[in-house]
Parts: structure tokens; C-alpha cells; sequence
């Protein structure tokens, strides 16, 4: 009986010791998942910024600018455009 | 009573009796206090006790809801929040800055540092905004300086990357993120999502270590897709803004719709301001005038005089009609600038003859006429979800008198917004059926239209306003080179002051591309052309041309006019390949 009783005040231990160790473990994770979820706010505002960034570069005023003034392209005429129809060999 | 601690001698103490009852006493007295002070602390005086330890572990913290992006159909971006800082300065606290500190701080944000020197050693009592548009970067090295006086704020700004070219429809937002205008005013709910608080602990190093209660009421702003075709809506704003431009007009406007589907693809309005740079904001230049406002539209009207009539039976596209020089309504003169004695009826939509349009009118009863142009939508809010949306005017037939039935027939004594007007066309693009408008993008066949017209009509007044663009019509500027195009020419006189302005004109065209099978639906309006022309054929009539094409281009929408379609396959036209 005493013997019954060592045994299940060392699991008694072993639980608690356990629970201290789980809860803390918890709060080490859940710190690092704050972590990541900051990060994660970080980088879609990064990704917006970016976002507004590439939206900018690529606006159509800028690149037909670009591609007139800079490349020197122009809208073909009419008369130079190919049609190809579809499944038809050129 | 001794008592007897040990066997041994040496041990032994006598303790008298009235001793030993002193001190049991004094030590029961002693946990009895305990005993009363720990049920004080843990039974009675709890919440207050429990409110001052959450008060140094938990918090509850605000979870910001960031507002949503606007798309267009392809997901470019029209409109995004990003997070700027604002610098503030107390300048009572700044004042004592050294100079090489003030050259520190206006190397960041930089600005000349007499400006800033000064702005930091004003006897302003308050705090001052120094900076409002702060990278986050700058930020951080601004707090590493460390100065007094100095505190920086997160604040979310909105951006428009296509700024002017998609202001009306886009909108914008105040100083506080709220929409005010278009779409970031008409789904504002949406886009701005929902603030929430979470309540958390957190140990003392500030790291939130738990939460206590599930996050609450957050809702994050959702994105929104919009209907708008970026690279179309490029074209038609640049085309318009050439427009208004070289007949030195007062504004204008454009909608290009897409024929099958309803969705309106770009829409813009003249004049504009870009929507970035709040001060030069005036309301009347964000004013959507396409939705917003209503003109009286002049000839657009007629193809649906022509439809009413043909839909009766009293016409057909070809009858002969005897026009007479000078037709009477009551007593009003009906005119046309180039008069014809015989035309027949698709003549009369190809040369825009009002006596020709009035003389088909005054065969029906006013609840007829009414009846299509009711069905077209006109007076009605054309239901595209933009705010303050106009449903233009068109009066009960009851109180129709036989002049204003004659001109309601060439437009005159109607309202109606561009858009409406895109809207209504949609009935001859579209075999009779017009889709819901909506500013959203949709998936295909996701709604029903409504029948407006027959097949066999909207078929056949399709035909006969493709001849307004052939030679002989109003609007030969408006062909689109390799695509059919079927359209029709307004020129009205304006209202000013409730009388018609003799030198003031609306030029309108509205017209659809490829005749054969249309796709899209461009409306144009210019508003008062002071120079080089005056007529919808010559002002609106190239706008459209002009966007028409490109926009089909873009599209990848194949040719379909008819002149050698063998031999402008696989070759160009004229010139021989280089390569074959």
C-alpha cells in the first residue's frame, strides 16, 4: 500500500512536471507563431507596395511611351497585319 | 504539566501551564488572521485583485482591418492601401534639438534642414505634422535617432496607380479611409472589412503569450474585382482626352461596353483630376458624368424610332418615304440640315433625317412610342450599382403632346445618361436581349438579359445603321478599317436655362463593332465642341473609330468585313510578303 503510494505521487510528479513543460512549449510556439504572423502582415504589405510599384511601371501611358520614344515601334498598318486562320499553314 | 520532549535529561524543559496556553494562543490567533486575510483576498476582494494582474499581463488589442484592393479584370491593380508614416513634431519639446541632430533628421526625410529647422523651433504650442508620407524605412531610421519630441504614426494611405485614367469609376477615399466616391463609395462595406479586438496575455518582455478569448468581430477588407478592362480603359480615356482637346470641348464622355455580357470595360469622363493628389480635388471634376448626369441625347434616339416602327409593321428598312420640305407638329417646324424629298427608311437613319424620324413616329399612338423606348430603359435607373446613378427623363405618354411626340423622335425633349445609352444599344448588339449592367467582373451567361426587341428587328436596324458609316452616311470618320460597324450620330442643340442654346451643341456617337457578330458597345459624348466641327459624325464619330480599333485589336477579335475576305487571309492586303 505505502509502495502504491511512492509510485503515484512520483506520477503525480511526472504530470505536473509535464504540464509545466507542455504549457511551456505551448507559449514558445505561440510566440513564434506571433512571429510569423507579423511577418506575414510585413510581406503583404511589401506585396502591395511592390504590387503598386509594378502597377505604375506598367501603366499603359508609361509603356507606350517607352515603346515609341525608346524601341521606336509603331501600331502596324493595317495593310502590313497577317491574319492566320485557325489550323491554316502560313 | 511538564511535558516530556525526550528521555533523556538534558532535554527536559518546564514549560508552566499558563505559558503554554499564551502561546498556542497567540499562535492560533496568528493563523486565524491568515485564515481571514486569505478568504478577504480570494473569496471577497477577488475581481478587484484579478482586474489589477490582467491589468499587467492582458491586454486587449485592436486587430486593424486594412481596406481591400480594387482590380480590374485581369487583377492589375486600381486602387491599394499601403502604409505611409506621419511625423510629428511637439515643438516645445524640439526646440532644444542641436543643430547636428536637425541636419541628422532632414537627411532622412530629405528636406532642406532650414525648412525643417524651422518648423521645429516654431512657438506653436501643439503638435505639428511635419511629414505625412514616410516610408516605413525612413521611419525606423527616424527612431533611431531617438530625439525628443519627435513621435511617428502608422497610417494606411490609399494609392491609385492608374490615377486619372480610372478616377470616376474607381473613385477615392478621405483622410480617414472612407469611401466617398464610384466604387470605393458603392461597395465600401466590403473593401473596408471590419476592426476587431483580440484579448491577449503577454509576459514582460511584451510578447503576447496567449490568447484568452477567441478574436472577435475582425474582418478583413475583401478585394474587389472589377468589370474595368485596364488597357481598354487606357485607350478610350487617351482617345477622348485627344478629343476634347482638339475641338477645345468643355468635357466628355465614354463608355465601352462588353455587347454579350453587360460588364462595362472602361469608362471615362472629361475633365478629371488624378485622385493621388487630394488638393487639387474639386467635386465637380470627380463627378462621373456618364452615370451622373443626363443630356438630351438628339439622333442616338432614332434607331429606336426606326425599331418601333418597323416592330409595328408599318415600315419595312425599305420603304419609300415622301418627305415633305417643311413638316409641320402642331406648330413647330421639324428641319433637317440637308433636306431630301424621298429616302427610304434606312436612308432615313444613313443621312439622320428628323422629318423622316418624326414622320414614322406620328403613325403610332404616344403609348407606342413610349412602350420601346420605355423597354430601351430610358427613365430609368439603368441599375449598374454606382452611386447616384441618373435615370434621365421620359415623360408619362398621358401628357404627351403631338410636338413633343414628334421631337422625342430625333431625341429632343428626353434625357437619358451615356450610359443609359450604352445600355440601350446593347438591344441591337445583342439580337434584342439586354444584359444587366454591372461594374463587376461576371462570369459568362451568370445572369438572364431582358428581350427588348425582336431578333428580327434588332437584326435589321443593325443592318441599317451600318450604312451610317458607309459612304452617303453622318458618320463615314466612325469605319473601323477591316470590321463592320454599325452606329448612329446625335448632334443636339444644348439646354441652357430650360431653352435650347443656338451655338452650344452635345456631339454624340454610340455604335457597335463587328456588325456581324458584336462584341463590344462604344458611346461617346462630347460636350460642347467650340472647334473644327460640331456634328456627332465629325467629333464623336472618330473617338469611337479610334478606340473601336484599337480596343478590337487588343481583343484579338477577327475582321469580319467583307471586301476579299479569301485574299486577306494569311496575306496582307496590298503589299507583297517580304518573306514567305
Amino acid at each position: 500500500m505505502k509502495q502504491l503510494d511512492i509510485l503515484l505521487a512520483l506520477v503525480l510528479l511526472a504530470c505536473a512536471l509535464a504540464v509545466v513543460n507542455a504549457q511551456h512549449r505551448a507559449r514558445t510556439l505561440f510566440i513564434e507563431l506571433e512571429a510569423l504572423k507579423r511577418e506575414a502582415r510585413d510581406l503583404e504589405v511589401e506585396w502591395g507596395k511592390l504590387q503598386l510599384e509594378q502597377g505604375t511601371l506598367t501603366s499603359h501611358a508609361r509603356v507606350e511611351a517607352l515603346a515609341k520614344t525608346r524601341l521606336g515601334l509603331v501600331t502596324p498598318p493595317l495593310d502590313k497585319v497577317w491574319l492566320l486562320e485557325a489550323g491554316a499553314q502560313p | 504539566m511538564s511535558v516530556n520532549y525526550s528521555s533523556r535529561k538534558l532535554l527536559e524543559v518546564h514549560i508552566t501551564p499558563s505559558r503554554m496556553a499564551l502561546v498556542a494562543g497567540l499562535l492560533g490567533a496568528w493563523f486565524v488572521t491568515l485564515g481571514v486575510r486569505a478568504a478577504y483576498l480570494q473569496g471577497l476582494n477577488t475581481d478587484f485583485l484579478q482586474g489589477k494582474g490582467d491589468a499587467v499581463a492582458s491586454r486587449r488589442l485592436a486587430i486593424p482591418a486594412n481596406r481591400g484592393m480594387v482590380l480590374d479584370r485581369f487583377g492589375q491593380p486600381l486602387a491599394i492601401s499601403t502604409p505611409v508614416e506621419t511625423l510629428w513634431a511637439r515643438p516645445s519639446d524640439t526646440r532644444s534639438l542641436t543643430s547636428h541632430e536637425i541636419v541628422r533628421l532632414a537627411a532622412i526625410l530629405a528636406t532642406p534642414q532650414d525648412a525643417l529647422a524651422k518648423k521645429l523651433k516654431s512657438p506653436h504650442k501643439g503638435v505639428i505634422a511635419i511629414d505625412r508620407n514616410l516610408s516605413p524605412e525612413q521611419a525606423v531610421k527616424i527612431a533611431a535617432l531617438g530625439l525628443p519630441g519627435i513621435k511617428l504614426q502608422r497610417e494606411f494611405r490609399r494609392f491609385y496607380p492608374a490615377a486619372e485614367v480610372a478616377a470616376h469609376v474607381v473613385g477615392f477615399t478621405n483622410v480617414d479611409d472612407v469611401g466617398q466616391e464610384g466604387v470605393e463609395l458603392a461597395y465600401d462595406d466590403w473593401l473596408a472589412g471590419k476592426a476587431g479586438t483580440r484579448h491577449v496575455l503577454r509576459d514582460r518582455r511584451g510578447h503576447i503569450v496567449q490568447d484568452l478569448s477567441p478574436a472577435r468581430g475582425a474582418r478583413m477588407g475583401g478585394n474587389l474585382g472589377l468589370s474595368l478592362d485596364l488597357k481598354l480603359q487606357y485607350i478610350a480615356h487617351r482617345e477622348l482626352s485627344a478629343a476634347v482637346a482638339k475641338h477645345k470641348a468643355k468635357g466628355g464622355g465614354i463608355v465601352v461596353l462588353d455587347a454579350r455580357s453587360g460588364e462595362i470595360l472602361a469608362l471615362s469622363n472629361l475633365p478629371v483630376v488624378n485622385p493621388n493628389n487630394r488638393k487639387n480635388y474639386r467635386p465637380d471634376l470627380m463627378r462621373n458624368r456618364a452615370v451622373i448626369d443626363t443630356f438630351e441625347p438628339g439622333s442616338t434616339i432614332k434607331p429606336f424610332t426606326v425599331a418601333a416602327a418597323l416592330e409595328r409593321g408599318l415600315v419595312r428598312p425599305d420603304t419609300l418615304m415622301h418627305l415633305p420640305d417643311d413638316y409641320m407638329v402642331g406648330r413647330k417646324h421639324i428641319t433637317d440640315v440637308h433636306y431630301h424629298p424621298q429616302l427610304t427608311v434606312t436612308e432615313v437613319l444613313q443621312k439622320s433625317s428628323n422629318i423622316g424620324a418624326v414622320k414614322m413616329a406620328m403613325q403610332m399612338k404616344p403609348e407606342e412610342f413610349w412602350d420601346i423606348l420605355h423597354r430601351a430603359g430610358f427613365g430609368e435607373k439603368p441599375g449598374s450599382g454606382f452611386p447616384g446613378e441618373a435615370g434621365g427623363r421620359l415623360r408619362d405618354p398621358a401628357t404627351w403632346k403631338p410636338v413633343e411626340q414628334a421631337t422625342q423622335a430625333y431625341g429632343h425633349g428626353l434625357s437619358v445618361s451615356l450610359l443609359q445609352l450604352a445600355r440601350a444599344y446593347m438591344a441591337f448588339a445583342n439580337d434584342g436581349v439586354v444584359m444587366p449592367l454591372t461594374f463587376l467582373k461576371r462570369e459568362p451567361q451568370e445572369l438572364d438579359g431582358e428581350r427588348v426587341l425582336s431578333v428580327q428587328v434588332a437584326r435589321q436596324v443593325r443592318e441599317m445603321m451600318e450604312t451610317v458609316t458607309h459612304e452617303g452616311g453622318t458618320a463615314i470618320l466612325a469605319q473601323v478599317p477591316g470590321y463592320r460597324v454599325a452606329g448612329k450620330t446625335g448632334t443636339a442643340y444644348k439646354l441652357i436655362d430650360g431653352r435650347y442654346s443656338t451655338d452650344s451643341y452635345i456631339s454624340s456617337f454610340v455604335g457597335l463593332a463587328p456588325a456581324s457578330d458584336p462584341r463590344l458597345i462604344i458611346a461617346v459624348m462630347i460636350d460642347e465642341p467650340r472647334e473644327k466641327g460640331h456634328f456627332g459624325g465629325q467629333v464623336a464619330g472618330p473617338v469611337f473609330a479610334q478606340v473601336m480599333a484599337a480596343s478590337l485589336r487588343q481583343l484579338g477579335v477577327s475582321p469580319d468585313a467583307a471586301d476579299e475576305p479569301a485574299a486577306r487571309l494569311t496575306r496582307p492586303l496590298t503589299n507583297k510578303p517580304e518573306e514567305a
